[in-house]
């Protein structure tokens, strides 16, 4: 197997993948966000509920590939008991992580946590939307509920 | 000259066929390219690159309206591209084979055109379960216009037609049935031929779509009988952005024009435009030149093999193929129809397809994962897709071992 795909399929990725963590429903949330790529039939379906400014709890369903799981169920860890704005903080690292052109700021790849693990995806332009896919969601939950398109 | 492939022995060679494609030799990383996504386009052969290219530095020029030497060549060049094309399918008259840009927009003629003109609220539109995008959209939007409805054939378990529901589908309120020759997704073989007969004792024109059928089968377009049949140059070893739709003249000649414009007309006024007869009336504007003669050269290609040899030879690979991948723990063959041509479309317990397809690539070996543009057959069968391999008659038994093996890695990596 090669170096970039060593790089892509990390354990902290297949272990996610294994064992989602916060994956299921969630009891009346206070939002919820869609996100759907239309290129591959991927839906996933991120649940907040809000403790005023506090993320007091995340759940994800969904089905899709072993990076957009494993990223959604990263991205719960990252953001349980945060506030909204270090919520928004946490979406912009991760984009900075994996679209950004430059290597990203060590400052960002330490806050990132073990979300660090999607940086490998970055050799693979194909499936970046993948990785992506629950953080938008979870940016149309925190804007309110709504559906988003990878598109 | 290089030494060509294609040639009237009866026996195939597949070494020397693989000569005529130099993109074969392309490395992917470490790795020779084992190119298994024939389904979504072929690759082309050389013949085919120097027909186009001859095109473009010895016989450029618009057609149907120089008076100079080039337009003649070019003009020459393309009405042989379509006489080319009418004895592949066997239709009655070149005039009955349209050039499109690929079977997506032949569907979209006859819906659009023949559609409009015929259907009207309560009439139905039969399509089968199995059926691309590209086969149910167009009719869906007609529908919507003319209140018509659309009513689906369903598919088996096993990824077949299920004709026992045919007897109560196919009533004389089907104006049109639309139907896959060859399934995308499953590789399926449908009865078209029995199909064809049953709709037109109904009253019902039959269009088919041949994009996947094509590649693999001699199509004979009077002895199915059918009304309209559609594919796609670049499926069938020519270039992108080429296509026929043929249709019956008797059909085409009542049809009002798809688009408006250039060389599809006789006399324009601001009052009225007249329009001339098949097919220019269905080819608005400066055609795809390039791309007809390049069809006809892949046409010329393939004729020159023995069929009866290439066809037991893909035959051959596509059951190798799929014991090799179904004996694989935890893979499930998905459409196991016993007629099928060469499209092994798989899933496996616990990893996604696009995972698959990424961790093959790595190895060189190129899948479609994914919907395969089917998604009302992916729900049917309630997955979110598959990986597909599917195989052209340049492939060999050792990609099909190469496939297998990656496989097995694969199977490894997320378990």
């Amino acid at each position: 197997m090669s170096d970039e795909l060593e790089d892509l399929y990390q354990d902290i990725i297949l272990d996610h993948h294994r064992k989602p963590r916060n994956r299921g429903q969630m009891e009346s949330p206070t939002s919820v966000g869609e996100g759907f790529n239309p290129l591959c039939g991927d839906e996933l379906t991120v649940f907040l509920k809000m403790d005023g400014d506090k993320v007091a709890d995340v759940k994800f369903v969904g089905q899709g590939c072993a990076i957009s799981q494993s990223s959604a169920s990263l991205m719960t860890q990252r953001i349980k008991g945060k506030t909204i704005s270090e919520v928004r903080t946490a979406i912009a690292d991760i984009k900075e992580l994996l679209v950004s052109e430059k290597e990203p700021p060590i400052a960002v790849q330490e806050r990132v946590g073990d979300a660090i693990a999607l940086k490998g995806v970055r050799k693979f332009p194909a499936r970046v939307k993948c990785a992506t896919l629950a953080w938008h969601a979870l940016e149309t939950a925190l804007g309110g509920s709504g559906k988003v398109s990878t598109e | 000259m290089k030494k060509t492939g294609a040639r009237s022995a009866a026996k195939f060679d597949v070494a020397a066929v693989r000569e005529d494609f130099p993109i074969l030799d392309t490395q992917v990383g470490n790795h020779t390219l084992v190119y298994l996504d024939n389904a979504a386009t072929s690759q082309k052969p050389q013949a085919v690159i120097d027909a186009v290219s001859h095109y473009y530095s010895a016989t450029n020029a618009n057609i149907h309206r120089g008076v100079h030497y080039l337009s003649g060549a070019a003009t020459d060049a393309y009405d042989r591209a379509r006489i080319t094309v009418a004895k592949f399918i066997n239709a009655a008259e070149p005039r009955e084979c349209i050039f499109v840009r690929g079977a997506t927009e032949g569907i979209n003629l006859v819906a659009s055109s023949w559609g409009r003109q015929n259907l009207k609220k309560g009439d139905e539109i039969l399509l089968s379960g199995m059926e691309h995008h590209a086969n149910i959209v167009p009719w869906q939007m007609v529908a919507e216009l003319t209140g018509a409805v659309v009513k689906v054939i369903p598919v088996t378990d096993g990824g077949e037609l299920n004709l026992d529901s045919i007897g109560s589908l196919l009533t004389p309120r089907v104006k049109m049935l639309a139907i896959t020759h060859v399934s995308n997704a499953l590789g399926t073989i449908n009865p078209i031929q029995e199909l064809i007969q049953r709709a037109h004792a109904v009253g019902a024109l039959v269009l088919v779509d041949g994009a996947q059928s094509v590649p693999h089968l001699r199509v004979d377009v009077q002895a199915l009988d059918c009304d309209f049949f559609a594919f796609s140059g670049h499926k069938v070893f020519g270039p992108t952005g080429i296509g026929i739709i043929y249709g019956k003249a008797k059909h085409l000649e009542k049809m009002p024009p798809y688009q408006g414009g250039g060389d599809m007309i006789e006399r324009v006024t601001f009052e009225k435009t007249t329009f001339r007869g098949l097919p220019e009336r269905f080819e608005a504007g400066t055609p795809d030149i390039s791309g007809a003669i390049g069809l006809a050269a892949a046409i010329h290609y393939l004729e020159k093999f023995d069929h009866t040899a290439l066809a037991a030879y893909e035959s051959k690979l596509l059951a190798y193929a799929t014991d090799a991948v179904a004996g694989i723990n935890g893979v499930r063959i998905i459409g196991e129809a016993p007629e099928k041509v060469g499209v092994l479309s798989f899933v496996m317990d616990g990893v996604h397809p696009h995972d698959i397809g990424t961790v093959l690539d790595n190895e060189g070996i190129a899948i479609r994962a994914g919907h395969h543009c089917c998604q009302p057959l992916m729900k049917r069968y309630n997955i979110a897709g598959t990986a597909r391999a599917s195989f052209a008659f340049y492939n060999t038994t050792a990609e099909a071992d190469q496939l297998a093996a990656a496989l097995v890695k694969v199977k490894k990596l997320f378990s």
